[in-house]
């Protein structure tokens, strides 16, 4: 294993997880839900009164935050590798492997971890090393 | 009010994700990259989110209303089954191919990018896909359960 030191942004990337980690709690303890996008949004897909309103603004801050850190300081860097054909058949997957799965990167990752759920642990632990071993496939053994 | 806080976490969870680097599908994958150039960064973004999630979910633990006396739904399931772990291996395969989960797919599209709106367009056929499944499973069981009545 080698690390890439230059790319390397431990103070930038744990702000960034306090910062992720305060909007899970304020959702938590404000609205005594759980910050767990694909959760989050997939509710957006099986519509249930009073349900909706909560979701529809959590996504809409999401979408808005680009925006508003643009005001703040410059967007860093934005990359995409990945053709418009994998794109698609990884959103795909991502969007029923989430929903199957009951969580994502956020809701078992962050919040699920911090309370210690087995189901998560299980869950991050599955997502995980199936995302290192999907970019050792793509990266080391098709390239 | 409650909309509101809502609104308030998704923008503080958006930037949180930007300024991780989370929101840059290249340094994801240079994090999943293990036999790579390996970008350890993304691994202090879980550090701090859960260092600071555990706090809030201690606190949150104890309480049957939150601040805005909303009920507090937790997750209740503990149980550990083919659908837990068959998705989120389906899922952390996707993660994968594009170096983009369900947050910063929101944050990405946000930022005008033509990639990350095709992500989020493919991720709710996917999501679409689920509930259209579950409901054709949900409606199988109760005809079986019926048919059992009858029979």
């Amino acid at each position: 294993m080698t690390i890439d030191w230059n790319h390397f942004t431990p103070l930038s990337s744990l702000a960034g997880g306090v910062l992720i980690g305060v909007a899970a709690a304020l959702l938590a303890l404000c609205n005594g839900r759980i910050a767990g996008i694909s959760g989050i949004v997939g509710g957006l897909l099986r519509p249930q009164r009073g349900d909706l309103g909560w979701r529809a603004a959590f996504v809409i801050g999401l979408i808005l935050a680009p925006l508003l850190y643009r005001v703040l300081a410059p967007l860093p860097e934005i990359r995409i590798e990945a053709g418009s054909g994998l794109i698609i058949l990884a959103g795909l997957l991502v969007g029923v492997g989430t929903r199957y799965g009951a969580g994502c990167t956020s809701g078992h990752g962050i919040c699920g971890l911090s309370r210690r759920s087995p189901r998560s642990i299980v869950a991050t632990l599955s997502f995980m090393a199936a995302g290192f071993a999907t970019v050792f496939v793509m990266r080391h053994l098709l390239a | 009010m409650n909309l509101l806080f809502a609104l308030l976490s998704g923008l503080i969870f958006g930037l949180g994700l930007i300024l991780a680097g989370m929101a840059n599908p290249a340094k994801v994958l240079a994090f999943l990259d293990l036999a790579g150039l390996w970008d350890p960064s993304l691994a202090l973004v879980m550090g701090g989110g859960i260092a600071m999630g555990s706090l809030a979910f201690a606190l949150a633990r104890r309480r049957t209303q939150s601040l805005l006396g909303l009920p507090m739904q937790l997750p209740t399931s503990r149980q550990l089954d083919r659908r837990l772990i068959g998705g989120s291996v389906t899922f952390g395969i996707g993660w994968g191919l594009a170096g983009i989960c369900p947050g910063p797919a929101l944050v990405l599209l946000g930022s005008g990018s033509d990639k990350g709106m095709i992500f989020v367009v493919a991720m709710l056929a996917g999501m679409g896909a689920f509930e259209i499944l579950e409901r054709c499973s949900v409606a199988a069981a109760n005809d079986k359960h019926t048919h059992g009545k009858t029979a």
